[in-house]
C-alpha cells in the first residue's frame, strides 16, 4: 500500500506508462472458497470436533501409558506370524511380477501395435489399481476362507496392477534401435523381446519389484485384520483382551522389520539403477 | 576348433560371471524355497467357485436400490462419508507436515543431524500402518469417521513430509540470497523466496496423497472407522452379494473419477 501511495504522490512520466496488471485474484479467491466449503462440509459429515479430540486425548494417553513397557516375551509367540507375513509378501510379489510381464508387454504401445488388444488390457489394469489391497483381501477371504492364501492372492493382484503399470510405462520409453536392428536381421518377436527388450528393461523391472515388495510387506502386516493371514490377526487378539503391552510389541516388531526391509531394498535399488 | 571357419565365438569371449552373482542367486533360491514351501495349498473352501460366481453375478446385477435409500445408510452416503474423511485428513496432514518438511530438508538447517532426525521421524510415522493408528484413535474418540480422519491425517504426515522435504531441497538458492542481500528477515525470505517456489509442488503432492487417502478411507470402515468399508464388510459377512457388487462398483467409479480429476489438476499445476 505504501509503495502505491508513494508512486501516486510523485507525478512523473513513469506513472503514465502502462503498468503490468497484477494477476487476477478472483481465481485464487474462488479456489480458496471451494476448498473451505469442502473442508467445512467434510468436518460436518465426519462429525469432527476439537472438543471431542481434547476430551478423547486423555483416553489415548492412558492407552499409550498402558502400552509401555512392551511385553518382550511376546516376541516368541508372534515370530511365526511375522515370518508368515514376510512369506506372503514374497510369494504375492513374485506371482504378481510374473503375471505382470505379459500384461506389460501387451500394454506397451511400441511393442504391441494391435490397439483392440492393448486398450482393454490397459483398462483392466487401471481397474485393478483402483481397488485397495485390504478390500481385495476381504473379498478373497469371503471366497477362499480364512488363512494366508486369500492374503497372497490379494497381494498378487495388487502387485500385478502396480508392477504392470510401472513396467509398461518403462517399456514405452526404451530405445528403438536394437529392436529395429533385430527386425532387420529377421528375428522372431520372441527373440526381439529376449535380446533387445529384456536387457533394456530388466534393471527397471527389478527395481519396481523391490519397490512393490516394500509396499507389500506393509500391506501384509495388516491383512490379518480381515482374516487374510499374517501378523495383523494378532492386533485383534491382543486389543480384544485389552493387552496393550502385547500390541505394542507387535507394533514395534513390525516397525523394525519394515524399516529393515525398506533399508535393504533401497540399497539394492540404488545398486541396480 | 581346427576348422578354418571357426566361428567368432572362439575369439570373442563372454565376460566371466561374477562370483557374487552366484552367491546372490543361491541366497535368493533359499529364500524362495522357504517362502513357497510354506504356502498352504489345501486351504481352499469347496464353496470357493460358487462364491466367486455369486460375487461376479452380484457385480453384473447390482442391488441398484441401495444407491439411494431415503432413510439410513446407503451407498451415496457411505461414499460421501469416505470422501469427507479423505478431504479432511489430507488437509490436516498437508498443514501439519510443513514444519516437519522444513525440519527434514537438508538445505534448511545448518547441521546435518537436524535433517537426519527429521527424516527418521517421518520414516517412522510412514511405517506405522494407518489402520493400526485408526484402531488406537477409535479407543480415544470412539468408533466413527472422526477416528478415521485423525488416523489418516497423522499417517499421511509421513509421506507428505518426505515429499515436501524433497521439494524444498530442490529449490533455487538465488532468490533467497538476493533477499538476504537486501536485508530481509527470515519470515520475509520464507514468504517471498521459498514459498513461491515450493507451492506448486506442495499442492501437487497434496492432491496425489488425496488420491491415496481416498483408497485408504474406503478400507477404514473394516475396523469401524467410518466410510463405505463398514457396509461392505457387513454385506460380505451376511453374504449379500448383490450389495457387495454395487458397493464395489461405487468404490471403483468414485476412485476412477477422483484420479481423473486430480490428475488433470496436477498436470495444470506443474
Amino acid at each position: 500500500m505504501s509503495a502505491h501511495d508513494m508512486k501516486s504522490a510523485v507525478p512523473s512520466k513513469a506513472s503514465s506508462l502502462p503498468r503490468p496488471k497484477p494477476p487476477r485474484k478472483l481465481k485464487a479467491i474462488l479456489t480458496g472458497l471451494i476448498v473451505l466449503l469442502l473442508l467445512a462440509g467434510s468436518a460436518i459429515k465426519t462429525e469432527s470436533s476439537f472438543s471431542e479430540l481434547f476430551t478423547g486425548l486423555p483416553n489415548m494417553l492412558d492407552l499409550i501409558k498402558e502400552m509401555f513397557p512392551p511385553r518382550w516375551s511376546y516376541f516368541d509367540d508372534i515370530t511365526g506370524a511375522m515370518l508368515e507375513t514376510i512369506r506372503m509378501a514374497i510369494v504375492g510379489t513374485t506371482l504378481g511380477a510374473i503375471f505382470a510381464i505379459p500384461i506389460a508387454l501387451l500394454c506397451a504401445s511400441n511393442l504391441n501395435t494391435i490397439k483392440w488388444l492393448s486398450y482393454p488390457v490397459r483398462f483392466v489394469l487401471n481397474l485393478i489399481r483402483t481397488i485397495p489391497d485390504l478390500l481385495l483381501a476381504a473379498l478373497f477371504v469371503a471366497i477362499f476362507g480364512l488363512g494366508p492364501l486369500p492374503g497372497i492372492f490379494a497381494l498378487t493382484i495388487f502387485s500385478l496392477g502396480l508392477i504392470g503399470k510401472l513396467t509398461y510405462e518403462a517399456l514405452e520409453t526404451i530405445d528403438r534401435g536394437p529392436l529395429e536392428a533385430m527386425t532387420a536381421v529377421g528375428s522372431t518377436p520372441m527373440q526381439r523381446i529376449i535380446y533387445s527388450v529384456v536387457p533394456q528393461i530388466q534393471a527397471h523391472f527389478m527395481s519396481y519389484v523391490l519397490y512393490t515388495f516394500e509396499i507389500n510387506v506393509r500391506a501384509a502386516a495388516v491383512l490379518g485384520l480381515v482374516g487374510a493371514g499374517g501378523i495383523g490377526h494378532y492386533y485383534e487378539v491382543t486389543l480384544g483382551f485389552l493387552e496393550y503391552d502385547k500390541t505394542c510389541t507387535i507394533i514395534l516388531f513390525t516397525l523394525a522389520i519394515v524399516l529393515f526391509i525398506d533399508w535393504m531394498s533401497t540399497r539394492l535399488r540404488e545398486k541396480l539403477l | 576348433m581346427s576348422h578354418p571357419h571357426a566361428s567368432w565365438e572362439h575369439r570373442v569371449k563372454k565376460p566371466p560371471v561374477k562370483k557374487s552373482r552366484w552367491i546372490i542367486a543361491g541366497l535368493l533360491a533359499v529364500v524362495y524355497i522357504w517362502a513357497f514351501s510354506g504356502v498352504p495349498l489345501n486351504g481352499f473352501k469347496e464353496t470357493a467357485l460358487q462364491v466367486t460366481k455369486a460375487i461376479a453375478s452380484g457385480i453384473f446385477s447390482p442391488d441398484w436400490d441401495y444407491v439411494y435409500l431415503p432413510d439410513g445408510e446407503d451407498l451415496l452416503r457411505g461414499l460421501l462419508d469416505t470422501l469427507a474423511i479423505s478431504i479432511l485428513s489430507t488437509f490436516i496432514s498437508a498443514v501439519l507436515c510443513v514444519p516437519f518438511a522444513f525440519w527434514a530438508a537438508s538445505n534448511m538447517s545448518e547441521w546435518g543431524i537436524t535433517s537426519k532426525t527429521g527424516k527418521i521421524i517421518l520414516s517412522v510415522i510412514r511405517t506405522f500402518p494407518e489402520i493400526v493408528m485408526a484402531i488406537l484413535f477409535i479407543k480415544a474418540v470412539g468408533p466413527g469417521s472422526f477416528a478415521g480422519v485423525l488416523a489418516l491425517g497423522l499417517h499421511s504426515i509421513g509421506m507428505l513430509g518426505k515429499l515436501f522435504a524433497e521439494e524444498i531441497e530442490q529449490i533455487d538458492c538465488g532468490p533467497t540470497e538476493a533477499l538476504i542481500a537486501t536485508g530481509a528477515n527470515r519470515i520475509q525470505i520464507l514468504w517471498y523466496a521459498v514459498i513461491p517456489q515450493v507451492l506448486p509442488g506442495f499442492l501437487s503432492y497434496t492432491l496425489y496423497r488425496f488420491e491415496i487417502n481416498v483408497r485408504s478411507a474406503t478400507i477404514l470402515g473394516v475396523i469401524g472407522a467410518g466410510g463405505i468399508g463398514t457396509p461392505l464388510i457387513f454385506a460380505l459377512s451376511t453374504r449379500n452379494w448383490d450389495r457387495v457388487g454395487i458397493i464395489l462398483l461405487g468404490i471403483i467409479i468414485m476412485i476412477t473419477l477422483i484420479d481423473l480429476l486430480s490428475g488433470a489438476i496436477r498436470k495444470k499445476l506443474v
